[in-house]
């Protein structure tokens, strides 16, 4: 029987994601991959990945699973979800082992909308154009184009783990999840007056339960256009915030159509767009500029934190035997 | 699909470079839906792509502007947009040869359902409306919306009509289409307010073909009216993986 993880429940809407499908936006392909990639990336280094592998995101409520294979490390990111494992309350921000027939049961998020469960080795599942990031929409991606249903089984690359290798980290590590979003204006900024873009950068806007992972929707005070509110279509950014006639903001996300008409007055930073991505309906966000100077700096401090929890992460239980004493003693296999 | 469609098209003397947050930067080289700044988006495109620049993750050509993505961690706007300039095209012809397709295409009912409707509207009949369509060449601008969903130039003036007030929430899929002065062929079930004129057995998107894609910026593309029972036969042996359409290079 090949290793994998049996979805009992697959939770709100959970897809598989890594880090996206570039090289076929020409082709009218979103991106897609996960929407906090700075999660997603966490999760891979608690199992030992490369942070891009592709993992288990979940919305609002993570559903539960079940190891099929002699032994499976996992790891879970992002919101504050609720883990327990064979009904005991698992540690956050630690990886953990689980063996045949264990019950991974993920919760409803108490804060935070998105969350990312990673397994050692990765899931054995062939990429669709080069990644394995799934657009429920297009059919494209994850396990043949859909979301994760009651009963799939997702393949695992492993049946086993190294013994003694579960990691953890110190939560305060992890990037601010508050604070506003900032943002690069343009590319069609001239396309608003300058009322309209004082408007944006000064009023808080609401999350409205239209926020998936093509848009967020957001509700607030209208934003006025200098004139048309259409444009020739050109290409849409991640994080594009595009403003159509009804003068509220759309912002554009990992599965956004990749060419639009309507002018967007702002671009969210590549650093803030993981903080956006844990919003959810009814939340508030506001937005403040900045160059883009300052927004590929913030880009190159996000990267050099997720750097720095590479490098801070400590055996979970530093009792535990060293995986090296085990195989010379030839105890693999029996530790579960 | 909202397209501002102005009539004074025009090709800039000077390119605008848009920044588009810190991960791309969009090249404008026109204002309008208009073939001479297309065949220049085409040419700079591939200019780029020529170029290798490290960091550069995609390009997105539209009718009238190409927008590069970049991964900033790998190279920085300043340095992109230096390299970009020196990349602008003096001649807007590009070197890559484009092909000129010729889609098999069943009009009308089931297949078209605005085939009706366009006919009254512009006061003809339906053979009219197909011979019209059918008659002409059209360029491929560009390639968005959908997975490989292809919008047209080059749809004969007596066939403009304004989108449906109300759009669709789902159109067939291989549909062709027509909305305001533009042309469109789709791959799957996509909402749309443009008029259904027809339906293709090609699959110009198809995953599990070597060339996923068939049509790119820059193509070009005739129509062959076929009946229902032609129709029938070619779907059925596009889906065992049969093209269906022909080709020939071009320029």
């Amino acid at each position: 029987m090949t290793a994998s993880l049996i979805v009992l429940d697959p939770g709100l809407f959970s897809t598989l994601q890594d880090l996206g499908r570039w090289g076929y936006l020409r082709f009218g392909v979103s991106n897609s991959g996960a929407m906090d990639t700075v999660s997603l990336r966490v999760a891979n280094m608690l199992v030992g990945n490369d942070p891009g592998e592709a993992a288990i995101e979940f919305t609002a409520a993570g559903g539960t699973y079940e190891v099929a294979a002699s032994a499976c490390r996992i790891a879970i990111a992002g919101g504050n979800f609720p883990v327990t494992i064979d009904g005991k309350a698992a540690t956050p921000y630690s990886s953990h082992t689980l063996c045949r027939g264990n019950r991974l049961v993920i919760g409803c998020s108490t804060s935070g909308m998105r969350g990312y469960l990673a397994v050692a080795g990765g899931f054995e599942v062939a990429p669709m154009l080069g990644s394995l990031s799934t657009h429920v929409r297009f059919g494209i991606g994850g396990l043949d184009g859909n979301a994760l249903r009651r009963g799939s089984r997702i393949p695992l690359r492993n049946d086993d783990v190294d013994p003694g290798g579960d990691l953890c980290m110190d939560p305060s590590m992890m990037p601010s999840a508050g604070g506003s979003l900032r943002v690069v204006l343009g590319p069609q900024d001239d396309y608003f007056t300058q009322k309209g873009i004082e408007t944006f950068l000064s009023s808080p806007y609401t999350v409205t339960d239209q926020c998936d992972r093509m848009g967020y929707r957001l509700e607030g005070p209208k934003i006025e256009h200098a004139g048309d509110s259409n444009i020739v279509s050109d290409g849409i950014a991640a994080g594009s915030v595009q403003v159509p006639g009804n003068r509220l903001p759309i912002v554009l996300m990992a599965d956004r159509q990749t060419t639009g008409g309507y002018p967007k007055i702002a671009t969210v930073i590549t650093a803030d767009l993981h903080r956006l991505a844990q919003k959810g309906p009814g939340d508030v966000v506001r937005f403040e500029a900045v160059s883009v100077e300052e927004a590929e700096n913030e880009y190159l401090r996000l990267l050099s934190r997720l750097d720095e929890i590479a490098a801070s992460l400590e055996p979970a239980d530093p009792d535990a035997p060293n995986t090296s004493l085990l195989l010379t003693a030839n105890l693999i296999g029996g530790v579960c | 699909m909202a397209v501002n469609e102005k009539a004074n098209s025009r090709l800039y003397t000077q390119p605008r470079f848009l920044q588009v947050g810190d991960s791309a930067v969009t090249i404008e080289l026109g204002n309008a839906v208009d073939i001479r700044a297309n065949e220049a988006v085409a040419a700079l495109e591939e200019r780029i792509q020529q170029e290798s620049i490290e960091g550069v993750m995609a390009t997105i050509p539209t009718y009238r502007s190409l927008q590069v993505v970049y991964d900033p961690s790998r190279i920085r706007s300043k340095t992109l947009v230096a390299r970009l300039s020196g990349l602008l095209p003096e001649d807007s012809r590009g070197s890559t040869r484009h092909r000129r397709w010729l889609f098999p295409v069943c009009y009308g009912g089931e297949h078209g359902m605005d085939l009706a409707f366009l006919a009254t509207a512009h006061d003809l009949s339906e053979e009219d409306v197909i011979q019209i369509h059918s008659g002409a060449e059209y360029r491929v601008y560009m390639i968005g919306f959908a997975p490989g969903f292809a919008y047209l130039g080059g749809l004969p003036k007596a066939l403009h009509t304004p989108r449906r007030d109300s759009p669709r929430t789902l159109t067939p899929a291989r549909s062709v289409s027509l909305g305001g002065i533009q042309a469109a062929i789709s791959t799957m079930p996509v909402p749309s307010g443009w008029h259904m004129l027809g339906q293709t057995p090609v699959r110009t998107f198809d995953l599990g073909r070597r060339e996923t894609f068939l049509l790119q910026t820059g193509d070009r593309v005739r129509f062959r009216p076929i009946s229902h029972g032609e129709y029938e036969r070619l779907d059925a042996m596009a889906e065992k993986g049969d093209l269906v359409a022909e080709y020939e290079m071009i320029e």
